[in-house]
């Protein structure tokens, strides 16, 4: 069977925009208590509406990690608004591969923090609570 | 290495229905028997046969079905009784698990025997069942807790644990054997030393016995605690020994029916132990399944078990610190330790590692094995676990050893 890792590994060994930004309007950072994951995200906007650059920091199992580094990827250059609809399909199909109930977690934790700082930064982070609690 | 003539494995797996299963392709290696054991068909079809023939609530039917599960239940008790070499069925009471052996302890002795400015003396290697109920009682009396500390083999401190003797320890509550270190305590001499000075001691057998022989007469011990499911039996029964005429001088536990002599609206009588602490109906059919756990395990012979995990343990332990950039945890000597071997292999995760394993139809644990403060002192975020039991091959190990090597390759080790 071939393991999701194989797909994985190069951006945990090797990950993009891990570090941080001086003029970031945007942070968030949270925990997945299982793993001891650590993610934290910070975005520079250009002007109101567009992520001009992104850094991930953190620590903790490989694929939380690793699919830190490829939604900041994806993220770059996007939209607030279209950074905001980016699904936790989105991200699985980033990984390619099927992971356990458990596990789901630790791929979406960057996910989850990234959402939570927009939020917050448009305001709405209230509204959001239900969407974030199934990430 | 010389094996042991008269164990047959492979007649032993043949037993366990479910280790014919085939997980991702590959025939399911269990190696999570830490947590919990797989189940006989020899327990399963007993639990089945309850159900089918003699289901009925026990002690107060006056009809022929629930007098044959009343037979069935206390039959059960003496087996337990006969099986850890207790006086008497009297000394076995039935619980949901060690968890909560250890919590009636901290309730119901703790609360009456120990008071303001006591210390509870517990390891760096406990589980956290046989912590939390401590802290809480501590907080609630005013007590301390005092731990004896852990060599980085995983040996405990003697000087420490005479130390806190000296200084007055009212409880010692100890692993009999640690769920990560694998480590088997000196229980015994443990026990002498601690009862010189008049402390009591507990006993979380729930790795010793379902692995090994384990006398409580020979150990000594006040109480013993462990776990059904972790010794083929279902979940939700487990069994708390106390030593003589402790039960009796002890306060309920849990109050309700059953547990109970006389009830008048002010003011109840208890019947005597060990029904004062079984209230409300208990789970019945989880105590003749461990009776047939019990049965099983004693026809096998716990000896030869042992033995076997001994082995097993011996084997994992040279094969797999073959692979590159393994640490393991715990004693060296496989005498002095039980079928449990944790390690991490370089940077990888353990979660990372036990989802990799699955992939090859290895179940392993991975995390802190509800032992976090023994994490903290080794100075490690977590640890993968593999843990044997008497269906486990060298085939295995062998596997697990592969599978090992495919995570090399992957993380780039």
């Amino acid at each position: 069977m071939s393991s999701i890792y194989s797909e994985i590994i190069l951006d945990y060994r090797n990950p993009r925009n891990k570090g941080k930004l001086d003029r970031a309007q945007i942070r968030a950072k949270d925990t997945n208590p299982l793993c001891g994951d650590v993610i934290e995200i910070q975005m520079e906007l250009d002007g109101d509406s567009k992520v001009k650059d992104i850094r991930f920091n953190g620590m903790g199992c490989a694929i939380s990690q690793a699919s830190a580094s490829m939604l900041t990827e994806l993220v770059k250059g996007k939209s607030l608004d279209e950074a905001r609809k980016i699904s936790k399909e989105d991200i699985l199909s980033l990984i390619g591969g099927q992971l356990s109930a458990v596990r789901l977690k630790c791929a979406l934790l960057s996910l989850k923090v990234m959402k939570t700082g927009l939020y917050n930064y448009i305001g709405s982070l209230e509204n959001a609570k239900e969407e974030l609690s199934s990430l | 290495m010389q094996k042991t003539v008269q164990y047959n494995v492979e007649k032993v797996r043949q037993d366990f229905p479910i280790l014919q299963r085939i997980i991702n392709g590959k025939p399911f290696i269990y190696l999570d028997n830490a947590a919990t054991a797989q189940k006989p068909r020899q327990v399963i079809e007993t639990l089945d046969r309850f159900y089918k023939e003699y289901n009925a609530n026990i002690h107060r039917g006056i009809y022929k079905v629930s007098e044959e599960a009343t037979a069935a239940h206390e039959e059960a008790r003496a087996k337990v009784a006969r099986f850890i070499n207790a006086r008497s069925p009297n000394e076995i009471v039935f619980v949901r698990g060690t968890t909560e052996a250890i919590n009636l302890v901290a309730h119901a002795w703790g609360r009456k025997n120990v008071g303001l400015g006591d210390n509870i003396m517990l390891t760096e290697m406990e589980h956290h069942s046989n912590i939390v109920p401590w802290q809480l009682l501590a907080k609630e009396k005013g007590a301390s807790l005092k731990y004896v500390g852990i060599t980085d083999q995983g040996i405990l401190e003697r000087y420490e644990f005479q130390q806190h003797l000296q200084s007055g320890a009212k409880l010692f509550a100890v692993a009999h054997s640690s769920n990560v270190l694998g480590t088997i305590n000196p229980v015994r001499e443990l026990i002498r030393e601690a009862h010189k000075t008049g402390c009591c001691v507990l006993v979380d057998a729930a790795q010793s016995v379902p692995h090994m022989p384990v006398d409580v007469q020979d150990l000594d011990c006040d109480f013993l605690a462990f776990s059904g499911h972790k010794m083929c039996g279902p979940t939700g029964i487990g069994v708390l020994y106390a030593k003589g005429n402790l039960f009796d001088e002890m306060v309920p536990f849990h109050g309700g029916g059953e547990m109970i002599s006389e009830v008048h609206p002010y003011e109840s009588s208890w019947k005597p132990p060990p029904y004062k602490f079984e209230a409300g109906t208990t789970n019945i059919e989880g105590a003749i399944g461990l009776g047939a756990a019990i049965d099983y395990l004693s026809n096998i012979g716990l000896r030869k078990i042992r033995l076997h995990e001994r082995e097993i343990t011996a084997y994992a332990i040279d094969k797999l610190s073959r692979t590159k950039g393994i640490t393991i945890y715990g004693p060296s000597d496989p005498q002095a330790r039980g079928g449990v071997v944790s390690f991490n292999l370089g940077d990888v995760h353990p979660h990372d590692m036990a989802t990799l394993l699955d992939e090859d139809g290895i179940a392993v644990r991975s995390g802190q094995h509800c032992a976090q403060p023994l994490h903290e002192r080794l100075g490690i975020p977590a640890t993968t676990r593999a843990s044997f039991y008497l269906y486990n091959t060298e085939d295995e190990v062998d596997r697990l050893a592969n599978s090992l090597e495919r995570v090399r390759g992957i993380f780039k080790l």
